[in-house]
């Protein structure tokens, strides 16, 4: 008798693998969240297209965003500049600095978007990725809010509205730089 | 209107498959022949009806039909001709048209061929065939409908996948699905024989060459896949270990399990449990890759739409599992049966540890697959399993596969005595440690490399041996050798089929050891009529030309090989396509039976000053499709009817 | 058309600003394309599917094999290369899972399945070849069982 029950345990043993799978509609594969939002961000020193430097030490005591774009990268790019631009103005007398890191493009291309767009915060292109790497970033565009302490708070993956940008500064811009 | 009959069309075909399933089914139990002969006629049916959706969908490609949204997202005005044609199956909606066209073709040959023979099983088989197409059609109906129509009707559509177009693209998914669906056949026949309780081995005998059939076809489309990952991909191999590319190894190797287990059915009458369990695993293994496929659940290069899809095939598989494996428990009874082993030295042993090997294996390539989705269930973090980890946890089974390989066919059955060893195996013994030796002394210093090569040396040296001496035998009786080797392989075409099958595979071994292990390569920015100098090897950069085609723009650099002598120039390239954020890269190779040149545009300046290439010097790559040519010859040989008295 | 520049010339003019910045270390050591390759080789590439960074063909992998380079000429050692990218990355970036908790796991899962089978298989043959042939089962089948045995291999051909 032990044995006719112990047979069922065959098809049971389908049920977890079965429920493995059904758990995979919960996730996205392509989502993978960063492991250093809540640790200091990486420095970096680019030099801006203005010919400018652009360091992430000299905005300590700002709220910093940090937005990695392309000019190659339509529509999602496209659609953020806009609100990036319209952000900086303004949040920038409130103690915010909106930071463009331009990777894997080309000088004329992002140029000709910064004209295009007239964009007016500082803009730096990375040649060699390191910026984008330390950063971790997978692709464009990708946002990072850093707090007045410099350590990164928050990561935005995919176009930016004006909706996602206030809800990410705006409770930054309340704590204390100390 | 086109669209409106194509749908219809599959409405039709479910309800017919439906009504066929059923009518079958009822026909089993009443026993009257108007109800059986009712399902064939659905079937019949709805195969006209599938191949009708199928003409009426690459009608709509050959027509630019963009209201089909289907057609806009998969072609475009530029697309080629040919590629219009292909392009119906290049995505998700188009290829389970293929698919459920395949697996009513094979439902048509399953009546023609089994309606006399099996009168026991072969009605359900005939429900189970219906009942898998009836599911098919429901997500041609309702999950993926091919021909839903979208407004605005876009001036022009979006395109194919570049990377698609391919001849090798256009055949890997007909040779692959013609594996997938050929598996439905031996799981129909498994299923029948757990419903009727006639697991005797009926079902077995007529299902094997239906295996190998189906088996073939498998192989032949993971190693188109893997020419066309080779020489569309431009990352120089030809196997990544991709999710996608599991999900097709993996029924593949159970399969393989099952069609050596077989034999010991046939031969002993025993493991009717364990082979009938090997076809539901490896006919569930297919769905578990057309879900993963389809369902975005887990990252790959495959990337088809996501959407409701993936649920219906997870649904299918859960009842396609539980009904199976719960018919199993039910019948456990009947299938249970005691072994009888003479001798721990024998056949049957060698057999049994082929199976433990291949379903370890199996094993392991699904919880690698599957791991990440469970690291993110338990703790939630995401992690990856990729290829180093594949290729060093599976090295050791293939190598062990590859040593039975040897011992499996030549082993006596029942009890091997010393003498049965000592017959076959000393020779060829030696000969691999020799050759083990052989290539030590040559410089082959990878562990892994010298022990691929020396077994299979032992493997290959165990064929000759096998034939050599049963040709003997024949020609001691007065035959020549040639006529005598050739009814040799017409009689015991299995046999030797099977032999062809494993030098297929032992040549493939060593393409790809030989590829993992002394393949180099380099990346280079050259000026004009500067060169990359590799592996004797000197590559130059000539000039970059542009030029419009149908529908890209390809950028193309042209560059000198030589190695001492001249030999051509290669023109790999970068194809921008207008739907395409980033090009996409076009490979020039030059084969050679010892080594491939293999060259990828990257960057470039503009004016064609300057060009980066990536410069390989792939070695015994080749390898791998002669012993995929090696391999079908073997096949064929094995599908051949037997017991044809020569003529 | 698009024609991304940033070819490795820049890159490489790139890296001698940087490292003009910084003093202009010189390299530490020499690094051969294969040390590259073998840590590239265990590295997912992150903006493809499934290929390691030594493999694909994309601008995003090229920089972090240069970036790679860069570090092992800094003098860093491969671990610490590796480890460089998982702090910024998180583990998904190991083509390989590491060999130490919860990912130990899918380590030892085929050295269980390999284990187990073979158990199996060595208790059944063991159980089986101490059933000699012909004895035994033949005598112990019930009359119900035999009748069908005689059903079952009367129908088939």
């Amino acid at each position: 008798m032990s044995r006719r029950a112990w047979r069922w345990l065959i098809p049971l043993s389908a049920l977890p693998v079965l429920a493995l799978l059904a758990y995979g509609f919960r996730v996205n594969p392509r989502e993978i969240p960063s492991p250093l939002v809540g640790r200091p961000a990486p420095g970096f020193a680019l030099t801006t297209f203005d010919g400018a430097p652009l360091t992430l030490e000299a905005q300590r005591g700002k709220v910093v965003v940090v937005n990695f774009w392309a000019s190659w990268c339509y529509p999602a790019c496209y659609e953020e500049a806009p609100v990036l631009e319209r952000s900086w103005r303004a949040y920038r007398d409130r103690g915010v600095v909106v930071v463009g890191v331009d990777i894997q493009d080309k000088a004329e291309a992002a140029q000709k978007f910064i004209r295009d767009f007239g964009l007016s915060f500082p803009n730096a292109p990375d040649p060699t990725g390191k910026v984008s790497v330390d950063f971790g970033t997978y692709g464009v565009p990708e946002t990072f809010f850093i707090d007045r302490r410099g350590r990164i708070r928050a990561k935005h993956v995919g176009a930016l509205t004006d909706e996602v940008l206030r809800t990410h500064v705006e409770p930054l811009l309340g704590e204390p730089a100390g | 209107m086109i669209p409106e009959l194509g749908y219809g069309a599959a409405i039709v075909a479910l309800v017919l498959a439906l009504w066929g399933a059923v009518t079958a089914a009822l026909g089993a139990r009443t026993g009257r022949p108007a109800l059986l002969l009712s399902a064939q006629h659905a079937a019949l049916a709805v195969f006209v009806l599938v191949t009708a959706c199928f003409a009426l969908l690459t009608y709509a490609f050959l027509t630019f039909d963009f209201s089909v949204r289907y057609v806009a997202t998969n072609t475009n005005l530029g697309t080629p001709f040919y590629y219009r044609i292909t392009g119906v199956w290049g995505a998700l909606e188009g290829s389970i048209i293929l698919w459920t066209w395949m697996l009513g073709l094979y439902t048509l040959i399953v009546i023609l061929r089994h309606r006399e023979g099996a009168r026991e099983l072969y009605p359900w088989v005939l429900t189970v065939m219906l009942g898998v197409l009836a599911f098919f059609l429901l997500v041609i109906t309702v999950a993926a409908p091919p021909f839903a129509r979208q407004a605005p009707v876009p001036a022009d559509g979006r395109g194919l996948n570049p990377l698609l177009e391919d001849t090798g693209m256009i055949t890997h998914p007909v040779a692959l699905y013609l594996g997938f669906t050929g598996l439905t056949v031996p799981f129909a026949f498994a299923m029948a024989a757990l419903i009727t309780g006639r697991v005797g081995d009926a079902w077995i005998t007529l299902t094997r060459r239906w295996t190998i059939i189906a088996w073939y076809f498998l192989s032949l489309g993971l190693l188109i896949g893997g020419w066309w990952s080779y020489h569309v991909l431009g990352w120089g191999g030809y196997w990544a270990w991709d999710p996608v590319e599991n999900a097709a190894f993996m029924p593949w190797l159970t399969a393989t399990a099952f069609l050596h287990s077989v034999m010991i059915q046939e031969r002993r009458r025993m493991l009717k449990l364990w082979n009938i369990s090997l076809v539901i695993l490896t006919f569930s293994l297919t769905l578990f890759g057309t879900f993963l496929t389809r369902s975005g659940v887990i990252a790959s290069v495959h990337a088809f739409t996501q959407g409701t899809i993936g649920a219906f095939f997870l649904s299918f598989l859960a009842l396609v599992l539980l009904t199976a494996l719960g018919l199993l428990a039910v019948r456990w009874d009947a299938l249970h049966a005691q072994g009888e082993l003479d001798s721990i030295v024998s056949r049957e042993s060698a057999f049994l540890l082929n199976n433990v090997l291949f379903v370890a294996a199996t094993f392991t390539v699904f919880f690698g697959t599957v791991f990440p989705l469970l690291s993110e269930a338990a703790r939630g973090v995401k992690v990856s399993v990729g290829a180093p980890f594949f290729n060093q946890v599976n090295v050791p089974l293939f190598l062990a596969l590859i040593f039975l390989m040897g011992v499996g066919p030549l082993i006596a059955w029942r009890r091997a005595s010393f003498d049965n060893l000592r017959r076959n195996f000393l020779w060829p013994v030696l000969v691999g440690v020799a050759a083990a030796a052989f290539f030590f002394s040559l410089g082959v210093r990878s562990a892994i490399a010298v022990l691929v090569l020396a077994l299979t040396v032992f493997v290959a040296s165990t064929i000759t041996v096998d034939f050599a001496r049963a040709s003997r035998a024949r020609v001691r009786l007065g035959e020549p050798l040639l006529p005598a080797m050739g009814g040799l392989l017409r009689r015991h075409n299995r046999r030797y089929g099977g032999f062809g099958v494993h030098l297929g595979i032992l040549i493939i071994a060593v393409g790809v050891t030989g590829s993992q292990a002394w393949s180099v390569q380099t990346e280079t920015t050259l000026r004009r009529g500067e060169y990359a100098e590799l592996a004797g090897y000197r590559v130059r950069f000539e000039d970059l030309t542009a030029s419009e085609e149908s529908n890209h723009f390809k950028v193309a650099g042209a560059f000198t090989v030589s190695n001492g002598r001249g030999l051509g120039v290669l023109r790999p390239a970068k194809k921008f396509y207008p739907q395409e954020t980033s090009p996409i890269a076009y490979v020039d190779y030059r084969l050679g039976l010892r080594e491939d040149i293999y060259l990828v545009l990257g960057d470039f300046a503009r004016d064609g000053s300057q060009a980066t290439v990536k410069f390989q010097v792939n070695r015994l790559v080749s390898w791998i499709w002669i012993g995929g040519l090696v391999l079908t010859a073997g096949a064929v040989l094995a599908i051949l009817p037997e017991k044809k008295k020569a003529a | 058309m698009r024609v991304r520049l940033a070819p490795v010339a820049t890159l490489f003019l790139a890296v001698l600003l940087i490292g003009a910045a910084r003093g202009a270390p010189a390299p530490a050591r020499t690094v051969s394309e294969a040390e590259v390759h073998e840590i590239a080789g265990g590295l997912r590439c992150v903006v493809c599917q499934n290929l390691s960074v030594a493999d694909s063909p994309s601008e995003m992998a090229r920089q972090m094999r240069a970036i790679v380079r860069e570090r092992l000429e800094a003098g860093e050692s491969p671990t610490e290369v590796v480890q460089y990218f998982v702090d910024r990355y998180g583990e998904w970036i190991l083509l390989s899972p590491r060999r130490s908790g919860f990912t130990l796991l899918v380590w030892l899962a085929p050295l269980v399945a390999v284990a187990l089978g073979l158990a199996i298989v060595g208790v059944l043959v063991w159980k089986w070849t101490r059933r000699p042939a012909t004895t035994g089962a033949a005598l112990r089948v019930d009359p119900a069982m035999r009748e069908r045995i005689r059903r079952e291999t009367e129908a088939e051909p």
